[in-house]
């Protein structure tokens, strides 16, 4: 499924969307949690707004505490949607410098909203548990995150 | 995880899931034939059972015929739990604490304001702060206020000028509930609420202008002020990031509390902590400050609707006569007494997407509607019609007073969009006569008519079991989204 981002032409794509009656989920994929936890993140923002439009200008330190990788992507995915709602920054490039099962240390980098430049899809209330897994498949990183809009 | 829940009919509004497994009590909802077979499509049903598993619940897990699946708790479910024993759940309250609807009507009849609609509903899309990041720049909130804010509720917005000091009187708990302690609100909590006080955020919320279409029942519609013809706004909003942020703190707490109270869950999503716990504290009085947002929320969006009313329509606020018709929470946890095999019990009684419906002469409701019961307003989607509807005994007596909450998604947002797609949906409804100004440029596309059902029969099925009273049923003219 496409929606709500562009095309994706690899062949594994870096996430893609899933069905869910009131809200709306993904699935994404990374060959080491580093670059399952960006692909994620890319994903979430996909949500919001088109990827495309975000220019790097901005960058922050984003670290984050959870009791497994579970619960770690709910926090992280959190966190950079309070970026988003108190600062208003719209985040594209996720650079996870250290990740354990527990703690997670990133840099993120995006700018702040523009209503000229920015035409934004939808509004994201929280990242929630549902459904959530995060897991490994022979050597092949895959979460699954459901988002209630 | 069970997935195939067996059903039995009771009667044509009733079916009963009956005790099997862990399951403490039976489930009950409230529906027909058709809903069922969507209903039976995800797994809400699985959830009542789910609820019914859950440590001192009273009486039976019960679901309104708008349910669908949610997080933990299924969205129009209602479960009361005792207090010695009982528990309370975040994820049986939801994301949007006290997301809510309040009904405004007028001194204007439709006739009056129909060639004006395309300026109103743009000058109302200009002064009311809808869709991701916008806010009103006139409205800075220092930490004492926004202490306030939490504390006092909609009494607080009333203080600084926002409304006159009867609108109290028709909100649900006097638009504040009471108990709330900023104390129990997280740091990130505030962030994410203090430029969101005053906006409508996005998805399903709306303010809408319309007129009352159709009367059920003049005796309580006269009691309620409304009459056939009469311009009505709604506003549907509720505690924004702030609320989200408390849910999302407290599904934290209550994750390691259900571990900590041993308490055997069903599903990690339908984590709680006993009542008389320190963490239900806590999550109860942060709840509280939520909660009380969202009624200031409601509260200033609606002091905004009327200024802008009068500035398009250049009259006075005599001539318009703008009045709260009432204001109802629909994602609540609240501490209430019911009668339970014929005492007086004091509950907590979780209502995620459903609505308190008070009958005719509880203690509860405003004083000036003890005749006709408590209003009960429920939204339709965007081209259709939305209702007014009043508690009843039956539902005090079967629901520990609670009815739908709305209509309920039908297709997901995905799919909705691909039925929307190709379609000028703003033309559409144009041609309905429903002007509509969206902010975010996917919403009207998820939100098309098709994409929920038909709310007509949602309401029928609480208007026939006798849980809710069909007073009047109001049509849209204008509407913004957020």
């Amino acid at each position: 499924m496409k929606f709500p981002g562009e095309e994706h032409s690899a062949v594994l794509p870096k996430y893609e969307y899933i069905e869910h009656t009131a809200d709306l989920g993904f699935r994404a994929y990374g060959t080491s949690p580093e670059l399952l936890f960006a692909n994620a993140a890319e994903a979430l923002f996909e949500v919001l707004v088109s990827l495309e439009t975000i220019r790097p200008k901005e960058e922050r330190i984003v670290e984050v505490e959870a009791p497994g990788f579970d619960a770690l992507m709910v926090s992280w995915l959190n966190e950079l949607l309070y970026l988003f709602d108190t600062e208003g920054l719209l985040l594209k490039l996720f650079e996870i410098r250290r990740i354990e099962e527990e703690y997670l240390r990133a840099t993120v980098c995006g700018e702040f909203m523009d209503p000229a430049r920015h035409e934004i899809r939808t509004g994201i209330k929280a990242v929630t548990y549902h459904k959530l897994y995060v897991r490994k498949n022979d050597g092949m990183w895959e979460t699954q995150v459901i988002v209630d809009l | 995880m069970r997935t195939d829940i067996a059903v039995k009919k009771l009667d044509d509004f009733r079916w009963l899931i009956p005790k099997t497994g862990k399951m403490r009590t039976q489930g009950l909802v409230y529906t027909d034939e058709t809903m069922l077979a969507t209903i039976k499509k995800d797994a809400s049903l699985e959830q009542v059972a789910n609820v019914a598993c859950l440590p001192g619940i009273v009486g039976r897990s019960m679901a309104m015929p708008d349910i669908h699946w949610g997080y933990g708790f299924p969205i129009g479910g209602v479960a009361a739990f005792d207090m010695e024993n009982g528990i309370v759940s975040p994820g049986g309250v939801g994301y949007d604490i006290n997301c809510g609807v309040r009904l405004l009507c007028s001194r204007l009849d439709a006739g009056d304001i129909k060639d004006h609609i395309p300026g109103l509903v743009n000058a109302l899309f200009t002064n009311i702060p809808c869709g991701v990041g916008s806010r009103r720049k006139d409205l800075k909130l220092s930490a004492r206020q926004m202490n306030d804010v939490l504390v006092k509720g909609a009494k607080w917005t009333v203080s600084c000028g926002y409304g006159s000091a009867k609108d109290c009187d028709h909100i649900e708990e006097g638009g504040c509930i009471m108990g709330a302690n900023p104390e129990h609100v997280s740091e990130r909590a505030l962030n994410r609420g203090k430029n969101q006080l005053g906006t409508l955020g996005s998805g399903n919320h709306f303010v809408e202008v319309g007129f009352v279409e159709e009367i059920y029942d003049e005796t309580v519609a006269g009691a309620l002020s409304l009459h056939k013809g009469q311009v009505t706004v709604i506003v549907h909003t509720g505690s924004r990031g702030l609320g989200h942020q408390v849910c999302d703190d407290y599904i934290k707490l209550m994750l390691k509390a259900s571990g900590k109270y041993k308490i055997d869950l069903p599903d990690k999503q339908l984590c709680c902590a006993p009542l008389s716990s320190k963490e239900s504290s806590q999550y109860l009085a942060a709840m509280a400050c939520a909660a009380n947002f969202a009624f200031c929320n409601r509260q200033l969006i609606a002091y905004w609707v009327q200024e802008t009313i009068q500035d398009v329509l250049q009259m006075g606020p005599g001539e318009l006569g703008l009045s709260l018709v009432y204001d109802v929470c629909h994602n609540m946890a609240k501490i209430e007494t019911h009668e339970v095999d014929g005492r007086q019990k004091q509950l907590c009684v979780h209502r995620k997407g459903a609505t308190r419906a008070f009958p005719p002469q509880s203690p509860f409701i405003p004083q000036d509607y003890k005749e006709v019961g408590q209003p009960v307003l429920i939204p339709g989607d965007m081209g259709r019609y939305s209702y007014v509807l009043v508690g009843t005994d039956t539902a005090m007596k079967e629901t520990f007073g609670s009815t739908c909450h709305g209509a309920g998604r039908l297709l997901s947002r995905h799919q909705a969009k691909k039925v929307a797609k190709g379609r000028a949906i703003v033309r559409e409804l144009e041609d309905k006569g429903i002007y509509v100004r969206s902010a975010g440029k996917g919403t009207l596309a998820e939100e098309i008519p098709e994409a929920y059902k038909d709310v007509s029969s949602v309401v029928n099925v609480v208007h026939n079991a006798g849980i809710g009273k069909k007073v009047a049923r109001l049509k849209p003219l204008g509407v913004i989204k957020g």
